[in-house]
């Protein structure tokens, strides 16, 4: 198992630029995750560290070992591809055994090997079948299959779970974290899927045009984005973005939001002009008694909770609410913003002000 | 039945396809039956007006096909033994006798070894050139590719007499590896075309797995792009051979002697001895032959190749 370092690595394609300087750590035993939308780079980040392409420049460590220039067969890592390119006329033990094959392993090891890796899927029933007619679920573990047998360095998956159906992914995604808990082998794992990213992953890189936004725990990313893009596009809904023109100094205490008074937490750096107040929907509270008002919009049920809409000075605010409490279309109210949770980001360059809250975070990813 | 299904035909419908199917069969393979037919007939049926539909088969031109004869006087042929073969006692019903055998057979070698090599080097080359270009970065890859189109707009007989002069300079008249370099040259473009189509359907993925999985590039060419590309080779095979095998004005001109294939030879036969029409049934009836088997063989392929791409797998 492995321990991976990417460090300033690059990629261009001609003149587009797919991944600016990125650089990051997965430790040992880590179940990584590359999360971003469609064309961020991820995908190109991942395929880099298998050899699948090589970086412009930057450097790729396993195990402290410099690879970035090796080609893939000599890193020894395993890939599982989003349409699992199992070889279509090959059977599914012949899949499985390919790579053993390669490395000119012995026939009786090849076979014990196979279906060791058969059993811990649960697909050694279906080992002499072809692949053409497998279900999806089988497909995907067979693609495993291929990929555990060989013992890799580390596991890559480019949105593994993509190709299948929402109620079928759940469960695979269940299956393949028990599998990486069992067998404790780094995993890189590529996503565009916010909360698939943030159930199964240790660790969770953000990317956004080529560029790393945000490195760290989910917990931490979700509670302290370091960017307005990692505040938008964690969370469901995604944090309030209230956009203001104002300032706050080093050391300041609340922010001036069209007139009310909102206490944040202490900062560390001083900012003026465009800024935004960030919060998420569940740190805001309806209370008749706060300055700051809005008028309810819209109400969305979602069993336990609800999500109110509200139009305000700075634009739509929405708020989760216990679904108990009764909001109608409407009504004004105040909105209560639980200070201890807010960040100030600087509207222009997108980044997050730090302070005496999210220094921590930020210093980190 | 009232309604329009689009994907039940009516019975009617279904009828009126039928016979249009074998109406075209009847009028395709009319003219075949017909030389099949005539290789059975004697000189004189197979000449005489109206066409006689159910005539007696006889092996004559077969016999004429495959051997050179002499004429004899009746006194030579009275002293000569009995005819030990039932080809000799064909041959002297006709106050001849069997000189040697025709030169048909060496023919039709050189016909299989042109056709089939220079399908073979065709082939080879196609794939190799269509998965660079399918797979890799070529400068100026799209002006390649028309280029290499282009030389199949042209008709080839158009440059027969460059030809004709460069093969003389070389010395590759009237030679096998002549013929093949011709032929191939002729038949790369379509190769490259079709191969390069099909190579484009196989998705990149599955080189990039054996890739992971511990082969190299070449090895992942072999192992798992060429047994996908196996339909897309069988077919563009059968494309190939059919136009060398069947090519005719090329081997007229650049052929006379060792290297000369059965197409220009079969008409000669015509002349050796009066219009002796069964033995050129005779030899263009085989000369089918071994196309129809080749594919026959490759069928499968040829029919998934022909709809390849088609439906998504």
């Amino acid at each position: 198992m492995a321990r991976i370092e990417i460090r300033n690595v690059r990629k261009e394609f001609g003149a587009f630029t797919a991944v600016q300087s990125s650089s990051f750590v997965i430790e040992d035993g880590e179940f990584f995750m590359l999360l971003g939308p469609s064309g961020c780079g991820k995908t190109t980040t991942l395929r880099m560290i298998a050899g699948l392409e090589l970086p412009t420049s930057g450097e790729i460590f396993i195990d402290g070992e410099e690879v970035g220039q090796r080609p893939a067969s000599q890193r020894d890592i395993a890939f599982v591809f989003q349409m699992f390119a199992l070889y279509p006329h090959l059977n599914v033990r012949k899949n499985i055994a390919y790579p053993l094959v390669s490395q000119g392993m012995k026939r009786a090891e090849v076979r014990a090997k196979v279906e060791e890796a058969a059993r811990i899927l649960g697909i050694a029933d279906i080992l002499d079948r072809p692949v053409g007619g497998l279900a999806g679920g089988d497909r995907q573990r067979v693609a495993l299959g291929r990929a555990i047998v060989r013992d890799p360095k580390c596991f890559l998956m480019d949105e593994p779970l993509g190709a299948l159906d929402a109620e079928f992914r759940e469960h695979m995604a269940e299956e393949l974290r028990a599998l990486h808990d069992r067998m404790g082998a780094t995993t890189i794992y590529v996503t565009h899927d916010q909360l698939e990213a943030m159930q199964m992953g240790d660790k969770i890189v953000v990317m956004n045009h080529g560029v790393v936004e945000q490195f760290g725990v989910p917990q931490e990313i979700y509670d302290w984005p370091a960017t307005m893009f990692v505040a938008n596009f964690i969370g469901s809904p995604p944090m309030n973005a209230l956009p203001f023109d104002g300032a706050l100094a080093q050391g300041g205490c609340a922010v001036d939001l069209g007139g009310a008074r909102i206490p944040v937490p202490e900062s560390l750096e001083a900012a003026s002009g465009a800024l935004a107040l960030g919060a998420r929907p569940e740190h805001v509270r309806l209370s008749d008694a706060a300055p700051y008002r809005g008028r309810v919009t819209a109400t969305e049920y979602l069993g336990t909770t609800q999500i109110v809409t509200f139009d305000t000075a700075q634009g739509p605010v929405k708020v989760r609410a216990p679904s108990d409490q009764v909001v109608r279309e409407g009504e004004t109210t105040g909105l209560d913003f639980d200070a201890r949770t807010l960040t100030v980001f600087n509207a222009s360059t997108g980044r997050a002000l730090r302070s005496v809250a999210n220094r921590e975070v930020l210093d980190r990813g | 039945m009232s309604g329009y299904s689009i994907t039940e035909p009516s019975r009617g419908q279904k009828r009126l396809a039928g016979a249009l199917v074998i109406l075209y069969a009847v009028i395709t393979l009319l003219p075949l039956l017909w030389i099949v037919a005539t290789g059975f007939k004697s000189p004189s049926d197979a000449i005489s007006y109206p066409p006689k539909l159910v005539f007696e088969p006889t092996m004559e031109g077969y016999v004429n096909l495959f051997t050179t004869r002499t004429r004899v006087t009746p006194e030579t042929l009275a002293e000569l033994p009995p005819p030990d073969t039932w080809y000799d006692a064909i041959v002297r019903k006709y106050d001849m006798v069997i000189a040697g055998p025709s030169r048909y057979g060496e023919r039709f070698l050189n016909s299989v070894i042109i056709g089939f090599g220079s399908t073979f080097l065709s082939v080879f080359l196609g794939t190799i050139a269509a998965y660079a270009f399918s797979r890799f970065k070529v400068p100026l890859k799209d002006d390649l590719l028309f280029f290499i189109l282009s030389t199949r707009m042209m008709p080839p007989i158009a440059v027969a007499i460059p030809i004709f002069l460069m093969y003389r300079e070389l010395g590759l008249n009237d030679t096998h590896l002549g013929m093949i370099f011709l032929y191939t040259a002729v038949n790369l473009s379509l190769s490259v075309w079709l191969l390069k189509g099909f190579i484009d359907e196989i998705p990149i993925e599955y080189e990039e797995a054996a890739l992971i999985d511990g082969y190299t590039r070449f090895q992942a060419f072999r192992k798992v792009v060429l047994p996908q590309a196996a339909t897309g080779i069988a077919s563009t095979a059968i494309f190939c051979l059919i136009f060398a095998w069947n090519e005719y004005a090329f081997a007229v001109l650049l052929t006379s002697g060792t290297a000369q294939t059965a197409p220009p030879f079969i008409p000669t036969i015509i002349g050796i001895g009066g219009q002796d029409w069964p033995a050129v049934a005779a030899g263009a009836t085989l000369f089918l032959a071994p196309v129809l088997v080749f594919t026959i063989l490759l069928r499968k392929h040829l029919l998934r190749g022909i709809t390849f791409g088609a439906v998504r797998k």
